[in-house]
């Protein structure tokens, strides 16, 4: 996905973007309200991250414009305000979400997907591998034999193993993808969800194979 | 109502001072009232008594050179019309008694007439002596009369008269007194209507007093219309001060937490791993902390200045589910939600009740395990009960009650980041509402039962 990202903090938008281009997604970062007007003129962007605070104005001012403009770009407001205070004000301007500084990136990135399918309309994320074609907005995967609905970590799990087919991912890795930091899990319960998605994927050409001490990996058995 | 600040009142103090005025003013009218009708009464027996001795004169005749009375019935009977009192009369002529009463005493001036009061056969008594010169042919003569009259009957008078002119007075006092109390009360009407205006005022209207105020009392109005344009001020401080506090916390821990984020992907060694994990998790901790120090100070800012809306609470609890379904989402854990009536009409401040319910949500996605629900289940009936149910650990040890308690946590949540402000917050804002909150382990089965309860109607 490619995103917008209006902030003036710079070591926070580095970190932010670095963050993203992790998980595969390109982010051009504005420093100001007037680079941010500038990035939306000349690029079609699928999601817009804004902050309130900005050098040249309120945050607040920009999503008023963009509301009243043709394009219809979801935007997530990025706030360090408290969360009761300021809710209202910017649902009311036409944000889409917020989430409040600091994040979880997981939950960030959950928000812009619920955002994208809400928006609907927009050219969906479809990946294929093997015959089978994962609607990673929908959270489906389709396959000759039907449509499977996948549940979030399943989604974000086949993700990982769509994006990179045949590359093989430690335990650990995926862990880390897959569970917050929060939460205390042991490794095996990434088995479960390989499990899961291994019973989906059955009947088709595309699997998830164990190798031995490394990891998992796609393949394609045709 | 006794007040603790209140010492006297100023409405005593002006009826007291009032009715004092018109104590002094009744005790002269008495006295004046007294004085002039007892000098009227006087004036009337003197002048009974000189027509008496006038006409005891003027019967007087000259008979071969000896001057002769006729005494005249009318000239004793006039003075018997005024009372029972005892009447004397002595006619002298040249110091020898001609009729009456020998030890009768003579003036001893040579005035016309005299008045004088003396004791006389053991009674005050007042006389009138008329002198008069009769000639009797070669030679003249000094007659003199005196004609005396006890006072009973003055002082029979006198004391009717004292009588009435009490009775007036008190008359007068009574009535100085009620118009005195009458004055105090619309004298001090404008500071009534004032201090009613005020009270009748919501906590949150901080609008300057207006309206037409008496010239006295408008130090007073602009003292307090000065305050509470300060207050207002200082409202507004602390408001921007929590927002600035906010951004100034979270951005640096923003950019710290994403950064430890990239850095823990790139690491292979996973002892690394585990201590850039308990540093995000620290991370959040004071991140979360200090969210809620913030939200708890806007909480109570929010219900200092308490505004309230008409609202739908089913609304507000599916918009606030919908908000935190990609966080429970992350768990694969689904929030369901269940109303017995359509609609929950309510009157109260939304931002305070979604904050609140966003708390019980949180806690609830918090402690649930992966792959479970969360039902919200609200019932009308007799009060709006909002309960959020999870398939956690439950709450363990101690009174349940008694994480409403600021920083007060469970005995089994050391392994789950939280700030035990929570709820806190949800309790101060169901209190707000005049509701409460209940939390207890739910009976069938694993999991926790916040309830918020909210008045209907």
């Amino acid at each position: 996905m490619r995103f917008l990202l209006v902030e003036d903090n710079a070591q926070l938008a580095k970190a932010v973007s670095d963050r993203f281009a992790l998980d595969g997604h390109a982010v051009d970062h504005a420093a100001d309200l007037g680079d941010a007007q500038a990035f939306i003129e000349t690029t079609d962007y699928e999601l817009i991250l804004l902050d309130i605070m900005l050098p040249d104005g309120d945050g607040r001012d920009f999503l008023r414009r963009h509301r009243t403009s043709e394009k219809r770009t979801p935007v997530i407001v990025m706030t360090a305000r408290s969360q009761v205070s300021d809710r209202v004000s910017l649902l009311d301007l036409g944000a889409d979400d917020y989430v409040t500084k600091p994040f979880d990136f997981s939950e960030l990135e959950a928000r812009c997907r619920a955002v994208l399918r809400r928006q609907g309309g927009v050219a969906h994320n479809k990946i294929e591998f093997a015959g089978v074609i994962l609607d990673s907005l929908e959270g489906t995967l389709n396959t000759q034999i039907g449509a499977e609905t996948l549940r979030n970590r399943e989604l974000r799990l086949i993700e990982i193993f769509f994006a990179a087919p045949g590359q093989i991912f430690a335990k650990s890795h995926l862990m880390d993808r897959l569970f917050s930091f929060a939460e205390d899990v042991s490794e095996n319960a990434i088995e479960v969800y390989v499990a899961r998605l291994r019973k989906k994927l059955s009947g088709t050409d595309a699997k998830i194979e164990t190798v031995r001490g490394l990891g998992y990996r796609l393949v394609d058995q045709s | 109502m006794t007040l603790r600040f209140v010492s006297g009142s100023m409405r005593g103090r002006l009826v007291i001072q009032l009715a004092l005025i018109a104590a002094l003013l009744s005790l002269v009218l008495f006295l004046v009232v007294r004085t002039v009708a007892e000098r009227a009464a006087a004036d009337t027996q003197d002048n009974i008594l000189l027509a008496s001795a006038t006409s005891i004169s003027d019967a007087l005749y000259t008979e071969r050179g000896a001057v002769r009375l006729e005494l005249p019935y009318s000239a004793l009977s006039m003075l018997g019309s005024i009372s029972e009192d005892r009447v004397f009369y002595r006619v002298a002529v040249g110091g020898e008694t001609l009729t009456g009463y020998d030890d009768l005493p003579l003036p001893v001036s040579n005035d016309a007439n005299q008045f004088d009061t003396y004791r006389y056969k053991g009674e005050t008594v007042r006389a009138v002596a008329l002198k008069r010169n009769f000639s009797t042919g070669n030679h003249s003569r000094d007659v003199t009369i005196v004609v005396a009259q006890t006072r009973l009957g003055l002082a029979a008078i006198s004391s009717r008269i004292t009588n009435t002119a009490m009775a007036i007075g008190v008359i007068f006092f009574l009535l100085a007194t009620g118009l005195s109390l009458w004055a105090a009360q619309s004298a001090l009407a404008p500071l009534t209507r004032m201090a009613g205006a005020v009270t009748r005022r919501g906590p949150s209207d901080l609008r300057p007093v207006v309206g037409k105020t008496p010239a006295e009392l408008a130090p007073l109005v602009e003292a307090l219309n000065s305050f509470i344009l300060r207050l207002k001020a200082s409202l507004n401080r602390s408001e921007d001060f929590i927002a600035e506090a906010a951004h100034r916390v979270r951005t640096p821990l923003a950019t710290v937490r994403t950064q430890a984020e990239v850095v823990h992907r790139s690491l292979n060694q996973s002892q690394n791993k585990t201590a850039l994990r308990e540093m995000i998790r620290a991370i959040d901790e004071s991140s979360r902390s200090a969210g809620q120090l913030l939200d708890h100070a806007m909480v109570n800012f929010r219900t200092d200045q308490f505004e309230t809306a008409q609202l739908d609470l089913v609304e507000l609890v599916k918009e606030t589910t919908d908000r935190l379904s990609p966080t429970a989402g992350l768990k694969d854990i689904g929030i369901n939600v269940a109303h017995d009536i359509p609609e929950f009409p309510f009157s109260g401040d939304a931002i305070l009740l979604q904050n609140a319910l966003r708390n019980i949500l949180d806690n609830a996605i918090k402690y649930s395990p992966a792959d479970s629900i969360i039902t919200v289940n609200m019932t009308s009936d007799p009060e709006y009960q909002i309960a959020v149910i999870d398939q956690g650990r439950g709450f363990q040890g101690g009174d349940a009650q008694s994480y409403l308690n600021r920083f007060s946590r469970g005995e089994n949540v050391d392994d789950v980041v939280g700030s035990g402000l929570g709820l806190t917050i949800v309790q101060e804002v169901a209190v707000a509402h005049f509701g409460r909150v209940e939390i207890q382990n739910n009976q069938t089965g694993s999991g926790a039962c916040v309830s918020f309860i909210l008045p209907r109607g």
